[in-house]
């Protein structure tokens, strides 16, 4: 029997489906990305503020959470949880798994824009007789965050790429859609080869845009120094 | 947990292999892609930028899924292991294949001059003047993606390599002591992360020596 590697009616059967499953993929990547914006930030603020004990214990589960993998902490949300009583559905636990991860690593790239801030601000500010949470919103982030936004773009594609892992705990995202189909007709090529095709222009596109926004923000800092 | 503790020590076995493995694969993909990159003919030259756009712009698990599912069906049939470790060092070696571009690149123009100047050939140049100052810039990033790399070997569980993270599941599943099981498992990986960031440091320490001193090694 000739082998046939590639079965195009059999890939345009796949494509209806994966592109169903997409939906998901995207839905997991922004939820997930918005978790890690928000618990980034809070992991930074916390390794760089308040009292000695909160800055290492914060840093401590920084540093366990970037030195270990993602795959064993999603099984351990999904399974330990449940043992403390809390139990929720397999995606937001996969958006949380996928929130914390890259949190701790966005906390990292927040903490570099927050320490290129001169003091001065900050003295000035004291001069100026501004509340430390003021000075924090209004004058220290606006100054923090532009700089970063393209280090955390490459988080959020990285997560993008990370999202197949939810499939160990059956979310149906692109790589579960595209495991049942090949475990239904055998032909694994055609599903797992579409979901890279997927994957890969997403990425491009991202970093395309990544590129155009980093351009956009250093014309608007420019103007403004 | 000692019960449990001497299937881990098997597991953990195997993700030593594939990590070592890996790690070999991915130094050797990412200096052949970075000078064919950087001094290879045009051919050469797309072949690496395709490698490492590929495996960069796609996901570890789907090329891990790739390689196990879709290579037997050109009559390629892979040990699982052999899958997992090609599959993990080419993903690392394309990020790699960055690191150490912008490592020749940091390197002083200078020096490409000063070695042209001795007579020294282009090869020699690049082996004897080059590279050993690149390989000192280069080492911090690989430490990182070397961790990386430990973390990602936890997928070659699901192409069923029985390594620390399928063993972790299997218990798991046997014994529902989960809290237990996967707790011990994350520890036994942050542990293994920090002996790549102390050798690591070491490398440097060492390599940033033999560099005052005039050589490398």
């Amino acid at each position: 029997m000739a082998v046939q590697i590639w079965d195009w009616n059999h890939a345009a059967e796949a494509l209806p489906l994966l592109a169903e499953a997409s939906v998901i993929t995207l839905q997991a990547t922004l939820l997930g990305f918005l978790v890690a914006l928000v618990v980034g930030l809070l992991f930074a603020i916390g390794r760089m503020a308040g009292p000695m004990a909160l800055r290492m214990a914060v840093g401590g589960v920084v540093e366990f959470i970037r030195s270990t993998p993602l795959l064993i902490q999603i099984f351990f949300l999904y399974y330990v949880m449940p043992e403390f009583g809390l139990t929720l559905d397999a995606m937001p636990t996969g958006v949380l798994a996928l929130g914390l991860h890259y949190g701790a690593y966005c906390s990292e790239v927040y903490r570099a824009g927050l320490a290129n801030v001169p003091k001065g601000q900050w003295e000035a500010c004291i001069a100026l007789n501004l509340s430390a949470w003021t000075t924090f919103k209004n004058v220290i982030l606006p100054q923090a965050i532009p700089p970063v936004v393209p280090a955390l773009g490459n988080y959020l594609v990285a997560l993008f790429k990370e999202t197949p892992l939810l499939s160990v705990i059956a979310v149906l995202e692109l790589m579960q859609t595209a495991k049942i189909l090949g475990s239904e007709t055998f032909r694994y090529v055609e599903p797992i080869t579409l979901v890279g095709v997927f994957f890969l222009i997403f990425s491009l596109i991202s970093a395309a845009m990544i590129r155009r926004v980093e351009r956009w923000l250093n014309k608007r800092m420019g103007r403004r120094i | 947990m000692r019960d449990f503790l001497p299937e881990l020590l098997r597991g953990l076995v195997i993700t030593l292999q594939v990590t070592a493995g890996g790690a070999v694969v991915a130094v050797i993909a990412a200096l052949v892609a970075a000078l064919a990159r950087l001094y290879a003919s045009a051919p050469w030259r797309w072949l690496a930028t395709v490698y490492v756009e590929l495996f960069r712009g796609t996901s570890a698990l789907v090329q891990l899924f790739w390689l196990f599912f879709v290579l037997p069906h050109f009559g390629l049939t892979l040990e699982p292991m052999v899958v997992g470790i090609a599959a993990l060092g080419l993903n690392v070696g394309a990020y790699g294949a960055e690191v150490v571009r912008g490592a020749i690149g940091s390197v002083g123009k200078g020096q490409w001059e000063a070695a042209t100047a001795l007579n020294l050939t282009r090869m020699q140049a690049l082996r004897r003047i080059v590279l050993p100052q690149a390989f000192v810039a280069m080492l911090p990033p690989w430490g990182n993606l070397f961790i990386e790399l430990l973390k990602a070997t936890s997928l070659v569980s699901l192409i069923t390599l029985s390594d620390l993270a399928f063993k972790a599941q299997q218990i798991n599943q046997n014994t529902l002591r989960t809290a237990e099981v996967f707790s011990t498992v994350l520890l036994m990986y942050l542990g293994l992360s920090v002996l790549i960031t102390l050798a690591m440091r070491a490398l440097e320490a060492r390599a940033a020596r033999g560099l005052r001193r005039g050589r490398v090694t």
